[in-house]
């Protein structure tokens, strides 16, 4: 069932598991990181407690630069001081940074191939309250279509540090996409984490024969997905469950040895149908080694107010719909059979 | 090192020399644009042969003066004024916009060694140079940082928002520079979006600014010398130029922002076929009456 060498959270199934946002972690980890080389900086446009750049800037404030309500000018500052031999972090909101300054992005960072790290906070519609205008629903679509960038999704907090901490040691441009609302902690210190690996949490074939299909999510639908896998393997439906916490570059192996062994897919992520990881998975299978594919994400429309799960729930991002896409992709696997 | 050029009339004959050419690798590309770097090539020439410590010989020498230019369409004159500098060979100009050239139609850092930063789209330059010269600053380096500017992309709102970092951090290993040029590629400036006044809009963004003849090489080099020693404030210089500078047809004419000659037939230029050769003979002449003057 639950891949051991994974090490995840003993208590993933309890009601009780810890809750801490994704932006914890990269608070955490980017101090880690600043204080493993000097050259790492920070920007922030007026939201440094909220994106939790805070402990950074009081720890190293005379690395941290903050740039006020100017995103488009933030990123191009980063530019400038990678040029400079710096590491730039940079932390907005995901809708106004990479939203607003998409194009600073694409010719400053990513054409000009320097190593600035956008980290966009309040991504999907567990933003809540704020509303669809803070609710980045697209970003994962608009920084995918970059050539030399990195997009990461981490699966909890503690990936989420383990991410930051990482892209801080490589030298090309990486966006990492952050939850504003508490999610559980499925991961543990040890559960192992590379950038371009997707990890296999869940596979029923080491104990009964292969699965029978595959769920790869993202972001805190790895959680979903795991509590789906749990609830179908009641119904005798073997899943394995990816968490795909990058998803470009894609691990095309991973992912296409699930297509080949489960011969079903069905993904999951808190972002748009259009472009997100649904899209950048079935871009690869459908040219390798094409099965059925089921994409649980937002479909085509604007987030809204409302209490996170309440938001969660109405835009049908639930165990419920993930256990319903599987079985819809196991029929579609045995009509082609 | 590069040689540096103290005299006057040598620097007047480099840039002439650059003008022209900038205006054959324009004709062999079939596109590009004229007027901007026909205008600034006296500048790009105190720059690369007077104010800027550099080496061509070392492009990525730690120590050089960044020069970021952040309207990138007029990188004619900058590739022609690196080619005389040393950077690459002035045989290598004919390939600007052509298929595998380093000499992208917009410049881009990892295809020519000596480019700092990729750019055209405009008002993102002035960030780069902030960023780079926060992060000289950071290290205590001594070079600095020079970012040329268009007046159009003074239109762009990145352009002000780095201006005002730039004061509030009192930048001052920056200089920038906006070619004052008064046209853009729909027209004259002040009937696009007026800008005036520009230099009061920067003093009220905490610059120093001064305000220079783009064509005047005492006027250039004395202007960057006294930007080095201001200390509380990053410094604009507002350099007045005429775009086209040095050929007649081409002075003043908004129409030749984004076309080579030869492409074009704007009220009173020459006809296509003879705009080449008419603006070659133009600048030759010129540098024969530099000669004896």
């Amino acid at each position: 069932m639950i891949n051991n060498s994974s090490n995840l959270n003993p208590k993933l199934f309890d009601s009780d598991i810890e809750q801490v946002p994704t932006r914890t972690g990269f608070g955490e980890g980017l101090v880690l990181a600043a204080e493993e080389n000097k050259q790492v900086v920070g920007l922030c446009a007026d939201l440094t407690e909220s994106t939790r750049m805070q402990d950074f800037a009081e720890k190293f404030p005379e690395r941290f630069f903050e740039v006020g309500v100017a995103e488009q000018n933030m990123v191009t500052v980063a530019a400038g001081m990678a040029l400079g031999g710096k590491i730039p972090f940079t932390a907005s909101y995901a809708t106004f940074s990479p939203g607003r300054n998409w194009e600073q992005i694409r010719t400053t960072i990513c054409y000009n191939d320097v190593p600035v790290k956008i980290i966009g906070s309040h991504a999907g519609v567990s933003v809540g309250p704020d509303g669809a205008t803070h609710q980045a629903l697209e970003d994962i679509a608009m920084m995918r279509a970059l050539p030399n960038m990195i997009v990461i999704s981490p699966a909890d907090s503690i990936e989420a540090k383990k991410a930051t901490q990482a892209i801080a040691r490589i030298s090309t441009p990486c966006y990492m996409r952050l939850s504003r609302e508490k999610s559980p902690v499925i991961t543990t210190e040890q559960t192992p984490f590379e950038i371009g690996k997707a990890e296999v949490f869940n596979d029923p074939s080491t104990s009964s024969g292969q699965a029978d299909a595959t769920i790869i999510a993202t972001g805190q639908m790895v959680h979903r997905a795991l509590l789906s896998a749990k609830e179908l393997e009641k119904k005798k439906i073997s899943v394995r469950v990816i968490n795909c916490h990058t998803i470009k570059p894609l691990d095309k192996d991973t992912i296409l040895k699930a297509a080949q062994e489960t011969g079903a897919i069905v993904t999951a992520e808190e972002h748009q149908i259009t472009g997100g990881l649904g899209g950048a998975v079935s871009e690869l299978v459908s040219q390798n080694f094409p099965v059925p594919i089921k994409i649980i994400g937002i479909e085509d429309r604007f987030g809204e107010s409302g209490e996170p799960n309440e938001l969660l729930k109405k835009f049908g991002l639930t165990v419920d719909n993930i256990s319903k896409a599987v079985k819809q992709v196991l029929k579609m696997k045995r009509a082609k059979l | 090192m590069s040689a540096t050029i103290h005299d006057i009339h040598q620097l007047e004959e480099k840039a002439n020399l650059i003008r022209q050419d900038i205006i054959k690798m324009l004709v062999e590309a079939g596109s590009g644009h004229s007027a901007g770097p026909l205008g600034m090539a006296d500048i790009f020439t105190a720059l690369y042969f007077n104010i800027l410590n550099h080496d061509p010989a070392k492009p990525d020498w730690s120590e050089r003066d960044r020069l970021i230019l952040s309207n990138g369409h007029i990188c004619p004159v900058r590739y022609a004024t690196m080619a005389h500098a040393g950077y690459l060979p002035i045989s290598e100009l004919k390939t600007l916009r052509k298929l595998g050239t380093r000499l992208q139609g917009h410049p881009h850092r990892t295809s020519l060694p000596g480019i700092e930063t990729t750019s055209g789209p405009l008002g993102s330059g002035l960030s780069q140079a902030v960023g780079l010269a926060l992060a000289g600053r950071i290290d205590n380096a001594k070079w600095r940082v020079i970012c040329l500017m268009s007046d159009g992309e003074q239109d762009e709102g990145n352009t002000w928002e780095a201006a005002m970092l730039a004061g509030k951090l009192k930048i001052n290993n920056l200089t920038a520079l906006i070619d004052r040029n008064n046209i853009q590629i729909d027209g004259f400036t002040e009937n696009i979006m007026p800008l005036e006044n520009l230099k009061a809009k920067y003093e009220a963004f905490n610059w120093h600014v001064l305000e220079i003849d783009g064509h005047n090489f005492e006027e250039i080099i004395s202007a960057f010398s006294e930007a080095k020693a201001i200390f509380e404030k990053p410094t604009v210089m507002i350099a007045h130029t005429i775009p086209g500078k040095g050929v007649s047809f081409m002075e003043n004419r908004y129409e030749w922002h984004g076309s080579p000659p030869g492409l074009i037939q704007p009220e009173g230029a020459p006809p296509k076929e003879k705009q080449a050769e008419i603006a070659l003979k133009e600048l030759k002449q010129l540098q024969e009456k530099n000669k004896h003057d």
